[in-house]
C-alpha cells in the first residue's frame, strides 16, 4: 500500500490485516463466525461437486423415478430418475458461480462508475447516476426479465442481468465514500505531487473506500443467489438439464405431494446457503462499518 | 411544501420516468433479429414487399427517434399497441389484470405494516427479551426464504394437507369477497414475508436508535409514561427510515407478484410480463415493463411526499 495512504491524517488507527479481522470475528460474532465456516464448507462441497456427487446429474434413468430417499440414492430421485443429492451439489455449484460472478461484475462496473461520478463531478457525475437512477428504478426481476428477453435465457445471460441489477447500488456506494474521501488531504497531496488522476484513483482513493465495498458485496450476494433461482425457476436461466436450485423446485412441483423430497431438499440447501451468506454478510458489515450495526 | 413536492417532480420524477421509456424503447432495439420482424411478430413466410408495406403502416419505416418520440405520445394517451398472440390492445390486457395484482400487493403491504411495526416496536421496547429474540429470528429467516420456496412451502404443508385454502388459482373479488380472500392467503404471506422482515428490523433499529437521545430523557424527566415516550416522541422521528424501507421494498414488491403469481397462478400483470417474454410477445413485454417501473418510480415518489409529512424539516431544505 502506498506509504502516503497510511499516514496518520485519516486513519486514527492502523488498518487492520485480514487475520486480525478474522480474529475479531470469531471473538465477537459467534453466529457470524458459524455462518461463516458453513458457508465455506458449502462452497467446498459445491466446487467438489464432480469428485463427491455420486451420480451423474443429468442422467436420466426413467426405471428409478421418484424413488424414495434410501434405497441407493441418499435423497432419493426425480421425475426423471436423477439423483437428488447430486442435483443438489451441481446446483449449489451454479448458485455460486452465478452470485459471485454477476456481484463481481456489478462490484467492477459499479466501482468504475461511482469513482468517475464521485471524483470527477460535473456532466460525468449527472449522466452516470441518472442512468444508474433509471436502472435503480426497475423491481430486480423486472429488470432481470428485460435483459433476459433480449439476451435469451441461459447463465450467462442471468450474470449479465443480475449485474445489471447491482451495479447502480455499488456506484452510489462508491460514488458517497469518494465524494467523503476526495477533498482529504493525501488526495490533495497526490494532485499536488503531479499524480494522475488515474493513478490516484486507483492507490489513494480505492484502498480508503474498499471496507464499504466489500461490505456492499457481502450484503449483495445473498440477494444475487436468490435472483438466479428465482429466474431459474421462472425458467429463465439455467436451462433443462442443467441443475439449478431453482429450476428443481419448479420442475418436480408437480410431484411434490408424491414424491416431496424431490423439492424439500433443493428448497433446504437454498434456504441454509441464504440464511448462511445474510448472517455472515451481516457480520462483516458489522466489523467494517460498526455504524451501520442494526443490533447496535 | 408545495414547492417541495414540484421539485421532486421535476428533478427526479419526470427525468426518471423519461429515462426508463428510452431503456424499455430501446432494449426493445437491442433483441436480436430485425425489429420490424421482432416488434410485428412477421415470420418467414411473409414477402420483402408486404413486409415493407406492414412497416410503413406502423411507422416502423421512420428513423429511430421519430419511432420513440411516436411511439411515447401513444404511450402517454394510452395506446401500448397490440399483442402479437390474441392481437388485443396492451392496455386493455393491463387494465383487465391490474385488479389481481393491485389487490395482492395491498394485501401483503397492509398485513406487513400491521405485524411488522408492533413486532419492531415490542422488540425494541423489550430488547433482548424473549419476544425480541423470537421477532428477530423470524425477520432473519423472512429475508432468507425466496418468496418461490416459501410459496412451494406453503402449498405442501399447509393447502395440500389442510383444504380450506386452495393450493393455487385466483377467484376474483366478483365471486364473492370469502372466496377471494381465501384464494390469495398464501399469496399474500409469500409475497409480504420478505416485506414484513424488513419493516420489523428497520422498525427495531430505528427505534433503539432514537431511544438513546436526550430528548427521550427529558420526556421521560417531565414525567410522560413509557407508552407515550415511546408511541407519542420515539416512534415518529424512528419512522422516516421506515417509510423509506417501505418504499423501496413496495416497489420490489410489484417485482416479487411476478413469481408468486406464477406459482399461485394469479392472473395479473406480473404473469402477464413472464408470458410474454416467454412468447416472445414483445408489445406486451414494452407495456408490461414500462407499466411496472412508472408505478415504482411513482411509488418513491409518494414515499418522498410522506417524508416531508413525517419530518417537515426534509421538506423545507
Amino acid at each position: 500500500m502506498s506509504s502516503v495512504a497510511t499516514q496518520p491524517a485519516l486513519a486514527t488507527r492502523r488498518p487492520a490485516g485480514s487475520w486480525t479481522l478474522l480474529a475479531r470475528l470469531g471473538r465477537q460474532n459467534r453466529a457470524g463466525f458459524v455462518a461463516g465456516v458453513v458457508l465455506v464448507a458449502i462452497a467446498l462441497a459445491a466446487l467438489a461437486a464432480p469428485l463427491i456427487a455420486p451420480d451423474d446429474p443429468v442422467a436420466m434413468a426413467p426405471r428409478d423415478r421418484l424413488l424414495a430417499p434410501g434405497n441407493g440414492h441418499l435423497l432419493g430421485t426425480d421425475v426423471f430418475g436423477r439423483d437428488v443429492l447430486s442435483r443438489i451439489l451441481f446446483g449449489t455449484r451454479i448458485s455460486l458461480l452465478v452470485g459471485a460472478a454477476s456481484v463481481l461484475a456489478s462490484a467492477v462496473a459499479g466501482t468504475a462508475l461511482g469513482l468517475v461520478a464521485g471524483y470527477v463531478g460535473r456532466w460525468p457525475e449527472y449522466l452516470v447516476m441518472r442512468v444508474m437512477d433509471v436502472l435503480f428504478a426497475f423491481p430486480a426481476v423486472l429488470l432481470a426479465i428485460l435483459v433476459v428477453s433480449i439476451v435469451g435465457a441461459g447463465l450467462t445471460s442471468i450474470v449479465i442481468a443480475i449485474a445489471t441489477v447491482y451495479t447502480p447500488i455499488f456506484s452510489r456506494v462508491v460514488r458517497a465514500s469518494t465524494l467523503a474521501v476526495k477533498n482529504v488531504e493525501f488526495v490533495q497531496a497526490g494532485v499536488a505531487a503531479g499524480a494522475t488522476t488515474g493513478r490516484i484513483l486507483l492507490r489513494h482513493v480505492l484502498p480508503n473506500i474498499a471496507a464499504p465495498i466489500l461490505v456492499q458485496l457481502a450484503l449483495s450476494l445473498s440477494g444475487a443467489v436468490i435472483l438466479e433461482a428465482a429466474l431459474s425457476y421462472l425458467g429463465l436461466g439455467a436451462v433443462p438439464p442443467t441443475p439449478s436450485l431453482g429450476s428443481m423446485l419448479s420442475e418436480n412441483r408437480t410431484y411434490m405431494e408424491l414424491a416431496p423430497w424431490t423439492i424439500l431438499y433443493a428448497g433446504l440447501a437454498l434456504g441454509l446457503l441464504v440464511l448462511a451468506i445474510n448472517i455472515f454478510g451481516d457480520a462483516v458489515r458489522d466489523l467494517l462499518d460498526p455504524r451501520l450495526r442494526t443490533d447496535a | 411544501m408545495l414547492s417541495y413536492v414540484a421539485r421532486r417532480l421535476v428533478v427526479v420524477f419526470l427525468p426518471t420516468l423519461l429515462g426508463i421509456s428510452i431503456l424499455v424503447f430501446g432494449a426493445m432495439h437491442l433483441i436480436p433479429g430485425d425489429f420490424v420482424d421482432v416488434m410485428l411478430g412477421i415470420g418467414p413466410d411473409v414477402s420483402a414487399e408486404q413486409r415493407e408495406v406492414i412497416a410503413r403502416s406502423h411507422g416502423l419505416d421512420k428513423p429511430v427517434p421519430v419511432q420513440y418520440v411516436v411511439w411515447l405520445g401513444n404511450a402517454l394517451t394510452g395506446d401500448f399497441g397490440r399483442s402479437l398472440r390474441t392481437n388485443q390492445p396492451v392496455a386493455d390486457v393491463i387494465i383487465e389484470r391490474l385488479p389481481a395484482t393491485l389487490e395482492l400487493a395491498a394485501l401483503a403491504t397492509i398485513a406487513s405494516l400491521v405485524l411488522a411495526i408492533p413486532a419492531g416496536i415490542l422488540s425494541a421496547v423489550r430488547r433482548n427479551g424473549v419476544v425480541d429474540a423470537v421477532a428477530r429470528i423470524t425477520a432473519l429467516i423472512g429475508l432468507s426464504i425466496p418468496n418461490f420456496l416459501l410459496g412451494t412451502l406453503l402449498i405442501l404443508f399447509v393447502s395440500l394437507r389442510w383444504p380450506v385454502l386452495p393450493t393455487t388459482g385466483f377467484v376474483p373479488l366478483s365471486e364473492g369477497i370469502g372466496a377471494n380472500l381465501k384464494s390469495l392467503v398464501l399469496p399474500t404471506i409469500s409475497l409480504g414475508a420478505l416485506l414484513a422482515a424488513s419493516i420489523m428490523r428497520m422498525t427495531r433499529s430505528a427505534l433503539l436508535e432514537e431511544l438513546r437521545k436526550e430528548y427521550l430523557t427529558v420526556a421521560r424527566a417531565k414525567g410522560l409514561s413509557g407508552r407515550a415516550v415511546v408511541l407519542g416522541h420515539a416512534l415518529r422521528n424512528a419512522l422516516v427510515p421506515v417509510v423509506t424501507v417501505v418504499g423501496i421494498q413496495t416497489g420490489y414488491l410489484l417485482g416479487g407478484t411476478v413469481i408468486v403469481e406464477q406459482l399461485f397462478a394469479i392472473p395479473g400483470i406480473g404473469r402477464l410480463a413472464l408470458d410474454a417474454v416467454l412468447q416472445r410477445d414483445y408489445p406486451v413485454v414494452q407495456g408490461t415493463t414500462l407499466f411496472i417501473a412508472a408505478s415504482f418510480v411513482l411509488i418513491n415518489l409518494l414515499t418522498d411526499l410522506v417524508y416531508g409529512f413525517i419530518d417537515p424539516r426534509i421538506s423545507r431544505t
